[in-house]
């Protein structure tokens, strides 16, 4: 999903930067620049790549565990009793590839539990038993 | 602060009104825009003709009255059974209803000519979702504080609600300490730096002086803003306590009256900054869990920030935080020593501890900042490790409380030790939310009718206390440890 938007922007980033250097400086400064710009994609895209290939999660008896990040790596575990509400959002571009993102609101604001890239499915099934189980095991302030 | 709460309850269904004399004390507020739209303006038309306007002041004054007095004419409020209604608005009605039970905390605020009226504005908070706090403005002195007591006697059996006027003095700052204190702020140290840099430099070169000061002008006024909003707004402070949390009074010209309680504290911050350490002093702020008004993004829960002692000694500190959390003291240990390449400058104070019930950590910098975080209200346990702490084999751990920037960190613990961390402080979270949670149905005094048992103690001063029969025991435990201590504080 991620590098799906990651391609697009590149390959346009290229054009445009391409285009401008053609207008600007003739045909050779404009294809060294579009090379430049798309091999700074191709890079992103491995990162990003990275990245989603890092992120993890778990559901257990009473929390859930998310673990993202390859250069900072992180390891949130949330209860379920602590749970205000539970968010799914689509973007544009999930959309095209069936995926949502499943995010987990808590009173904290730094808890940061968030689950990228899910297919619709398993992220409904997700909402459903992430809301049912904070229902169920709600804790006060 | 008199009459039984009991009483003051009007009968439901009889309309009342706010103090006659609200639309004068209402001009109150608009005083310092008045103040400083005439500076300006006389600035300004001396410059222009020589001659200085106020009609439009007057004007404005009056216009701003005939308001007061429509808004004082269309404001009403009642009790509906366990609910406060509130209904204001002229062009747009506004009609609220407060139940009783979800009252959170009541703030008396006094603004000087309130003061001099004789009249003060009730300010209540409610705990949940919804984010409708109702304000009446204002009322009689006796008037509001009979209203609190009512306002806040569901919380709390009648008994401790009638004596909480006599609760003991908790803290106290005495205004040679306070005028110390923000004297030996950062804030204050730069501003006499800057002055006496204009004053000296304006005795050799007038022009740039001058032009300097116009260009700094700004700045020097909203610093000196902030100093004076610390010296007035904590002037007189004085903590005290009562059956339903601390209550504060502090303020010059303003006095406010809040209350902070027991069960709503998520985090106890002490910080001491480095120009107060030579005099041993700190700062203690209590994040509380208030109303909650729901901003665009959903967040949930508001949290806010408050002085519980502006300036005082490591006893008064510990003597409230004793209150407050019970006390707690785990064993702090220190990071391995190779943090010191991860974080130089605050290695000296990094440590960081936990026992049953709370997590403790010491960090900052310059400042010195100790978190208490009860291990009951952890939103979330989280590990973080970074490029560098992980070539060290360093991680830190949080323990975040509701609020933006409330946690507790272990900064910069081994790798296997934060990896302990996280489970034991999971599983320690969890028991103390179960521990909460079992003891859910407070028994809120005037019912009296729940069944006996051990439940939080309405005090804050141990774990639990034993209800029996409608009323609270001398019985406490802490800890799973029996004592005894009398249910109600003060003489």
């Amino acid at each position: 999903m991620r590098r799906a938007e990651v391609a697009v922007l590149s390959v346009l980033l290229a054009a445009m930067f391409g285009l401008i250097f053609w207008a600007a400086g003739g045909a050779l400064p404009g294809v060294i620049s579009a090379v430049v710009v798309l091999a700074l994609g191709v890079l992103s895209a491995w990162f990003v790549r990275r990245r989603f290939g890092a992120w993890r999660y778990q559901e257990r008896n009473e929390d859930l565990i998310v673990a993202r990040g390859v250069m900072v790596q992180r390891l949130s575990v949330v209860p379920y009793g602590r749970m205000q509400f539970v968010e799914v959002t689509a973007g544009p571009i999930e959309r095209l590839f069936q995926l949502s993102t499943v995010k987990l609101h808590t009173a904290a604001a730094a808890s940061d539990a968030r689950i990228p890239g899910l297919e619709r499915d398993e992220a409904a099934r997700l909402r459903d038993r992430l809301t049912e189980l904070g229902e169920s095991m709600a804790a006060g302030m | 602060m008199t009459g039984a709460p009991g009483e003051s309850a009007p009968p439901e269904g009889e309309w009342l009104r706010l103090h006659p004399l609200t639309p004068i004390a209402r001009i109150g507020r608009l005083v310092p825009a008045l103040v400083l739209l005439f500076l300006v303006s006389t600035v300004h038309s001396k410059a222009e003709n020589g001659r200085v306007e106020t009609d439009y002041l007057i004007a404005f004054t009056l216009l701003s009255a005939v308001y007061g007095y429509i808004h004082w004419m269309v404001t009403r409020w009642r009790f509906e059974g366990d609910t406060l209604r509130i209904e204001t608005g002229f062009i747009r009605k506004d009609s609220r209803r407060l139940p009783l039970a979800r009252v959170q905390a009541v703030d008396i605020v006094r603004p000087l000519l309130a003061r001099l009226l004789g009249v003060s504005e009730l300010r209540i908070r409610l705990a949940g979702s919804g984010g409708t706090d109702g304000k009446l403005a204002y009322l009689s002195e006796a008037q509001a504080a009979e209203l609190r007591l009512v306002l806040l006697a569901g919380h709390i059996d009648s008994e401790a609600a009638t004596s909480s006027n006599t609760g003991l003095p908790m803290a106290s700052v005495d205004t040679a300490r306070l005028l110390a204190s923000v004297f030996l702020s950062l804030v204050t140290i730069v501003v006499i730096c800057t002055v006496a840099t204009l004053a000296v430099l304006d005795q050799f070169e007038p022009k740039t002086a001058a032009a300097v000061a116009g260009f700094l002008a700004v700045y020097l006024l909203s610093a000196a803003g902030v100093i004076w909003r610390r010296l007035s707004g904590q002037y007189n402070f004085i903590a005290v306590e009562a059956a339903e949390g601390v209550r504060i009074r502090r303020g010059l010209l303003q006095t406010i009256s809040e209350t902070v309680p027991y069960g709503r504290i998520q985090a106890v911050r002490q910080v001491e900054p480095l120009l107060w350490r030579p005099f041993g002093w700190c700062r203690l702020e209590v994040d509380v869990a208030g109303a909650t008004a729901r901003n665009q993004r959903g967040e949930g829960t508001s949290v806010v920030r408050k002085a519980l002692l502006p300036v005082g000694s490591q006893q008064d500190a510990w003597h409230l935080l004793a209150r407050l959390l019970g006390a707690p003291d785990p064993v702090r240990t220190a990071p391995p020593g190779r943090a010191r390449l991860k974080a130089p400058l605050s290695f000296h104070f990094l440590s960081a501890g936990h026992d049953g019930a709370h997590a403790v950590c010491v960090t900052g910098r310059l400042n010195r900042a100790t978190t208490w975080v009860p291990l009951e209200k952890s939103q979330s346990i989280r590990r973080v490790q970074g490029p560098l702490q992980r070539t060290l084999g360093l991680a830190t751990v949080h323990v975040d409380v509701a609020g933006k920037r409330s946690r507790a960190e272990f900064r910069d613990r081994e790798a296997a030790e934060a990896d302990q961390l996280v489970a034991e402080l999971t599983a320690l979270s969890r028991s103390a939310r179960q521990r909460g949670r079992r003891a859910t149905p407070v028994p809120s005094g005037a019912g009296g009718d729940a069944p006996s048992g051990w439940y939080p103690d309405p005090a804050g001063r141990h774990e639990q206390r034993y209800w029996h029969d409608g009323r609270w025991t001398e019985h406490v435990a802490d800890g799973g440890r029996r004592s005894a201590d009398a249910p109600t504080p003060g003489p």
